[in-house]
């Protein structure tokens, strides 16, 4: 009723409208003062440029993104059925949510590509298990928190309703916590389904086996060919979008069905 | 989970403030012990399936003591007779990372509070911007690290060059700004349609009420959302010293050590706990912003 | 309070409220839109007690928003002392109060209480005194530094009937302020509001949905109907004046033959005719 939460919901053909007009002017901008001004391409090559550039070498982007990617897809399965796992476990057992508590914490504020160097040498320099496992520590952290957060915020009316029902307490656990939970969980993945590419692609920056985006950004870039190095990174948006969009429909299904 | 309510006595009395230390303490000691006893049971080669090695290597090279690890940080950093204790090397570059995490924060915080601030005001300005704000941490900007320097070796404005470590501090502010300018928004729309609807009828204009109300309200919004930001600019930080080589911090120390590691396995630790170091003051420093900003986190109980 | 010019008490013949055949009508998905408020005339004396009482979606709610200008109307105007609507509220005629006691929970109750006139730029010392008053009038001087968290539901209430009053407003506007309270605290806030209003002689329009609130608090009661929300009868109560209303007024025999008509109407029953024809108000 009123005004003021009236005023917050914007009208669809505005919500869409809007972004893309947004987007398409500064994409001329963009454009527009690469021509205007004579910008070099090493500096800021124009958006056209590198589109024409992602084109030309389409076959080695397609062929980094597909190594990125798995690590990056390996890495949220792993960590995800970690998170989930752990989060259980913690739930249902109050000590060891206080013993997982301060580690839990102070992975959430590490730069965990930190551990990329040491995993190398904990696993082969020359396989790409490094990468996905700071992929999953990173996919892990957000996993773990909204299931942590989804197991708990069971309403005490239900838990009150189970009793009643004198329910075990897997009955209690299927047709209430879970389906509680289960929202929770599926925002987590969104969140960590970003962080996982991005995470796989920076831990290609300490070092490991070559042919991912972030070992042929970083390459392209040293030879000064920096168009290779755009059309790199736009093939590193494509598959954040691509990982992004996934875990965002399979959210929009799964909390549809609850 | 349902038991715990009904059973008042505890077995054993803890002080109720000790409790969750002395189990954060236990977690820590179950890790330690289970990397030791993983490394004296493991196979020195790794766990293999096929060609693909699951459980790490046992080596001292690849799973070194944690006594080695501890110690090595009270020797030099190198053979030289003027190298300094490597925690001393270690805690200089954590104060180098930590500044220019710092001013990526403050420069990543201005630009989200803005942001909130603009969508806030403008219903057009929300719609237009938050699906980008939303997309932009799903591109890996951090990837065009080694674009960024090449960037700032081009500016140049009188007395002022830009340096390598604002490129720095630069990608540390893309990460920084996204957590603050989400948790923001939500703040400032977070109050009651009772309380905006009492300061209209107050009649009083938008910056009013932004002072009186929507940043009080936004608090326990904004709180986490810079602690977010902290780490994330941290986590910017050592990443792009990496990326671009710059010198001096713990990212460049992970990435020189490593390189070290050959003889000396418990050197490329020392960076790693000196990131965590890191990531804790930052998170920390947060934490004590909140301390100050207390009264602004109670809640308004309606009996 | 110099700085409160606009508290002036106005020219006895201009009624506090004066409405006249204001429609609202809320604009709905695919062009269903609601009539919250149809053709409704209603005019509220100075210093006068008006409830106005009436099944969920009768407008109730609307009416009121109308005449704070937290919403406009449809069709038809709103003039309040004289003013339309805006200008009253921009100069500051009415207080309100909510159904939740809507205090900023980072706020003492003394915070509370001055943050209207905070708002308007009363001076520190001026805003101190009329705080420290009104705390006195609602019976809080032990919490004034207390935050809202660490007072009751009723406490709570109270706090905001004080802020409501803080800038002397000849005009009261409250949307089921009790609402959420429990009957024993609801009877004792309704006896301190009776007491409040005698001291300050401020005109009220009060939402409710309870029959003996509306009947003991009021002069005249406002049954209304819903879909669409129109005014069904205006119900004189007649109970004397505000100051000689006790407890003992439970009990009356007056209070009771109100509180069946009132009831009727409620239900559907067109009852005596003490009234006028529906939506016409005459006095």
């Amino acid at each position: 009723m009123s005004t003021a939460t009236e005023l917050r919901r914007a009208r669809p053909v505005q919500a869409v409208l809007a972004p893309i007009v947004l987007g398409l002017l500064v994409v001329l901008a963009w454009q527009g003062a690469v021509t205007a001004f004579a910008i070099k391409p090493f500096i800021l090559p124009a958006p056209f440029a590198i589109g024409a550039e992602l084109a030309a070498n389409l076959q080695s982007v397609l062929a980094g993104m597909t190594v990125t990617g798995g690590n990056a897809l390996v890495g949220l399965l792993l960590g995800a059925v970690l998170g989930v796992l752990l989060a259980i476990l913690s739930a249902l057992v109050r000590v060891l949510d206080g013993m997982a508590a301060p580690i839990v914490s102070s992975i959430a504020v590490v730069p965990i590509v930190a551990l990329a160097p040491v995993l190398y040498t904990m696993f082969g320099a020359g396989a790409e298990t490094a990468r996905q496992l700071v992929a999953a520590l990173a996919v892990f952290v957000p996993v773990y928190f909204n299931t942590l957060r989804g197991l708990r915020q069971v309403r005490p009316v239900h838990r009150d309703l189970m009793r009643s029902y004198a329910a075990s307490s897997w009955q209690a656990t299927r047709t209430v916590t879970l389906p509680t939970a289960l929202p929770f969980v599926f925002t987590g993945l969104r969140i960590a389904s970003s962080l996982a590419v991005i995470s796989a692609l920076i831990a290609e920056y300490f070092g490991g086996p070559v042919g991912g985006l972030g070992k042929s950004i970083t390459s392209a870039a040293a030879s000064s060919n920096y168009g290779l190095a755009w059309a790199y990174v736009l093939g590193s948006i494509i598959l954040g979008l691509v990982f992004y969009g996934g875990a965002l429909g399979i959210e929009k299904l799964a909390t549809r069905r609850t | 989970m349902t038991e715990r309510t009904l059973t008042p006595e505890r077995r054993w009395r803890i002080p109720r403030l000790a409790r969750p230390a002395l189990l954060g303490v236990l977690g820590l000691v179950a890790l330690a012990v289970l990397w030791e006893l993983y490394k004296f049971f493991g196979p020195n080669n790794g766990v293999l399936i096929g060609d693909l090695t699951v459980l790490p290597r046992t080596s001292d090279l690849a799973m070194p003591h944690l006594a080695t690890m501890a110690l090595r940080l009270f020797e030099p950093v190198t053979g030289a007779a003027t190298a300094l204790p490597l925690w001393l090397a270690v805690l200089q570059a954590c104060a180098f990372t930590l500044g220019i995490a710092a001013v990526g924060w403050i420069v990543g915080v201005t630009v989200g509070l803005a942001l909130a601030l603009l969508m806030q005001r403008f219903r057009l300005a929300e719609a237009a911007i938050l699906p980008w704000i939303v997309l932009s941490q799903t591109v890996p900007l951090i990837a065009i690290a080694p674009l960024v320097r090449r960037w700032g070796a081009q500016v140049q404005l009188g007395e002022f060059a830009w340096e390598n470590w604002m490129s720095v501090a630069l990608i540390a502010s893309y990460l920084a700004f996204f957590p603050v300018s989400i948790g923001a928004l939500r703040g400032l729309v977070a109050p009651d349609a009772n309380h905006v609807d009492l300061m209209h009828c107050y009649a009083v204009g938008w910056w009013k009420t932004l002072w009186r109300l929507r940043l009080p309200a936004s608090v326990g919004y904004l709180l986490p959302a810079l602690r977010l930001a902290a780490v994330s600019a941290v986590i910017g930080s050592v990443v792009a010293e990496v990326s671009i080589g710059l010198r001096g911090g713990i990212g460049r120390l992970i990435v020189e050590y490593a390189g070290a590691a050959g003889g000396d396995p418990g050197k490329p630790w020392a960076p790693i706990f000196g990131s965590v170091l890191v990531g804790l003051v930052a998170a920390g420093f947060v934490g004590l912003i909140g301390l100050f900003l207390r009264r602004f986190r109670r809640g308004e109980v309606n009996a | 309070m110099s700085t409160l010019s606009n508290s002036a008490v106005p020219a006895v013949d201009v009624p506090a409220v004066d409405i006249r055949s204001v429609g609202r009508i809320f604009p709905g998905r695919k062009g269903a839109s609601v009539t919250a408020l149809d053709n409704v005339s209603l005019t509220v004396a100075p210093g006068e007690f008006v409830s106005l009482i009436g099944p969920s979606g009768c407008g109730k709610s609307t009416l009121l928003r109308l005449i704070a200008d937290l919403d406009v109307p449809t069709s038809g105007n709103i003039r309040v002392f004289g003013k339309p609507a805006r200008q009253a509220r921009i100069d500051q005629d009415y207080g309100i109060a909510f159904q939740q006691a809507g205090l900023l929970p980072w706020r003492t109750v003394t915070g509370n209480i001055e943050l209207p006139l905070e708002l308007h730029g009363v001076d520190r010392p001026g805003r101190r005194a009329r705080a420290a008053e009104l705390i006195e009038l609602v019976g809080l001087t032990e919490f004034a530094g207390s935050y809202p968290d660490q007072l009751s539901g009723g406490m709570q209430q109270r706090v905001a009937i004080a802020r409501s009053l803080a800038e002397r407003p000849s005009l009261l506007l409250m949307d089921e302020p009790f609402g959420a309270l429990d009957e024993m605290t609801r009877e004792r806030m309704q006896n301190e509001l009776v007491r409040i209003c005698a001291e300050t002689a401020a005109a009220v329009v009060f939402v409710t949905h309870s029959i003996p609130e509306a009947v003991f608090l009021s002069n005249r009661v406002v049954v209304m109907s819903p879909r669409p929300g129109r005014i069904r009868r205006v119900v004189p109560v007649g109970l004397g004046a505000m100051r000689d209303r006790g407890e003992d007024l439970r009990e009356d025999a007056g209070f009771f033959r109100s509180l069946s008509t009132v009831r009727d109407l409620l239900h559907g029953d067109d009852g005596p005719a003490i009234g006028a024809p529906r939506g016409v108000e005459t006095r």
